[in-house]
């Protein structure tokens, strides 16, 4: 009779096996994090330096003049989005209401397919149709217009998320509100939504976060300025613009303070990140 | 002679349902084109505790939903009349019957992201009621009603989803009172909970009656004999037998519904 052993051949070729895929898996999951931290590390490294409070409160200087700041930068990217969200929320949300609530038919369909065609629209194409409805009737570039290329970037993450997160919404609490005698537009606007509130806020917030390092419709929209501007028919500043222009220069100091608006950029939306994980924790401590 | 008994306590049941609370008429109900329900016609006494038994898919809970209109929600249809108080709730706006007659579903659906205190007062503030005051009393006086204030009145901002089940559906039960109906439909309340819990449930059944016309459909024929007045036993769509249920029980007149009962099929 032959005993079987507990280490043959086979076991240490397992064992071998398993080191190898445990260390790949490693070594992809490290690599998918990497780029996050270069990027951070980098421009923390370029940029930092380059940021204190002037940064914040000050205009752009001319070349050669030391100092300054993109406070009419950070304004026009805060007010773009503002305008973005203005244009592209209130049609997103609806949207997606609509598809989750009503949407089981051809209509739907058709409005979900266009929908996820419109998030592969490349967003310098979205530029050059916000140039068309708003640039040339107003013959003006404005922080309208970017606010309208914006707005229209945000609709299909909106759209589909708010769709989702509705469509979790099991129909028993429809039903409930229903059984209470609640009309139907009550339930679905107090009831349905406010249980898919946290989802369709984190939809809200990755679009906002999607758009707010957006360079390439606001070229041609919103254009750029160099100075405070707070009028949404007249062109107005933002980071990504402001970033696109300063580090391409020939200017040493504008390049630098290219790298402080990455910095700045990067931490505004890693705090809609953050906000991402706050709403999304439960509002009860006990569940 | 079994007949003639069950043919006097017909009558007496039809003495004393002379003004019922509602009344169904002929109901025909279809899902797209399956018949779920066929020539139903029943009346349901006021303040009485009223059970429809019988097995799975023979349109208990069909029947349930056509007395609130629930059933069109679902995307069902229906013929004839359902009279509440004598008037067709079908000529009616399915919101206003809704408010009169209430509904608590199988299993529990607390809203999750409201509080205990807000699941009870929801019906109130969305059919436009304003007084914080008066909100409060009738958060108070629903979860009294349902048995469930002693429990959470230390933690009514906690979340409606965090009590127990059978907490939970106590909370639905006061949520459906708090928007004070005349009838409350009950579709198996209690059979998603503990033994305790549904005991809970079906004493609350019992208080309940005083002030509000019960519809209660369950599985449990235990749970029929020990909370309602009448018995209805529907199968394959058609109402078999309704009667007082005692006399159901123990003399039935049809023998369906004696098989069904003494656990022959279903």
């Amino acid at each position: 009779m032959k005993s079987a052993t507990l280490t043959n051949g086979r076991f240490y070729r397992r064992k071998a096996m398993n080191f190898f895929m445990n260390s790949l898996a490693w070594a992809s999951a490290l690599m998918a994090v990497t780029p996050v931290l270069l990027i951070f590390f980098y421009t923390v490294g370029k940029g930092a330096s380059y940021i204190d409070l002037d940064f914040f409160t000050h205009m752009p200087r001319p070349v050669g003049e030391p100092g300054g700041g993109m406070a009419n930068a950070i304004l026009g990217t805060l007010i773009l989005l503002g305008l973005g969200s203005v244009v592209g929320l209130p049609i997103g949300i609806l949207a997606g209401i609509y598809l989750a609530e009503f949407g089981r038919n051809k209509f739907g369909e058709v409005v979900r397919f266009m929908t996820d065609v419109l998030s592969g629209v490349p967003s310098i194409v979205v530029g050059v149709v916000a140039y068309t409805l708003v640039v040339l009737p107003m013959k003006q570039f404005s922080a309208l217009a970017g606010g309208v290329a914006l707005g229209i970037l945000m609709i299909p993450t909106v759209t589909r998320t708010s769709e989702e997160m509705i469509r979790l919404v099991p129909d028993s609490y429809r039903e409930a509100g229903l059984a209470l005698g609640i009309p139907q537009w009550k339930t679905t606007l107090r009831i349905v939504l406010r249980t898919a509130f946290t989802g369709i806020t984190t939809g809200v917030l990755l679009a906002m976060a999607r758009i707010a390092g957006e360079t390439a419709p606001l070229l041609f929209t919103a254009l750029g300025n160099r100075f405070w501007s707070t009028a949404i028919d007249q062109p107005i500043a933002s980071l990504p613009v402001f970033i696109y222009d300063y580090a391409k220069a020939p200017f040493e100091d504008w390049n630098n303070q290219a790298w402080a608006a990455a910095l700045v950029l990067i931490f505004m939306i890693s705090i809609l990140s953050f906000t991402i994980r706050f709403v999304t924790r439960s509002r009860f401590q006990n569940d | 002679m079994e007949h003639d008994s069950v043919g006097v306590s017909r009558t007496q049941l039809h003495h004393a349902i002379a003004k019922p609370k509602m009344s169904a008429q002929d109901i025909n109900a279809y899902f797209g084109k399956v018949q779920a329900l066929k020539d139903v016609t029943t009346d349901i006494p006021a303040n009485r505790v009223v059970a429809i038994i019988g097995p799975s898919g023979c349109g208990k809970s069909t029947f349930l939903r056509t007395l609130n209109r629930m059933h069109e929600v679902a995307g069902g249809s229906i013929t004839g009349k359902v009279l509440l108080d004598g008037e067709d709730i079908y000529k009616s706006d399915a919101v206003l019957v809704r408010r009169r007659v209430g509904m608590v579903f199988q299993k529990p659906n607390p809203f999750p992201t409201m509080s205990i205190f807000d699941n009870v007062a929801v019906g109130l503030r969305l059919n436009g009621n304003n007084s914080r005051k008066e909100i409060a009393e009738i958060v108070e006086r629903s979860l009294r009603q349902a048995a469930l204030w002693d429990e959470v009145k230390d933690s009514l901002g906690k979340s409606g989803a965090s009590i127990s089940g059978g907490q939970q559906q106590r909370l639905c039960i006061a949520r459906t009172l708090a928007v004070n109906p005349e009838v409350v439909l009950m579709d198996e309340p209690a059979s998603a909970l503990d033994p305790i819990s549904t005991a809970k449930i079906e004493e609350l059944i019992f208080e309940l009656k005083k002030d509000y016309t019960i519809v209660i459909v369950t599985h449990n024929m235990q749970q029929a004999a020990r909370v309602s007045d009448r018995t209805a036993f529907f199968y394959l769509g058609e109402l078999i037998e309704y009667d007082e249920t005692k006399s159901m029980f123990t003399t039935p007149a049809k023998k369906q519904t004696e098989d069904y009962i003494t656990g022959r099929f279903g």
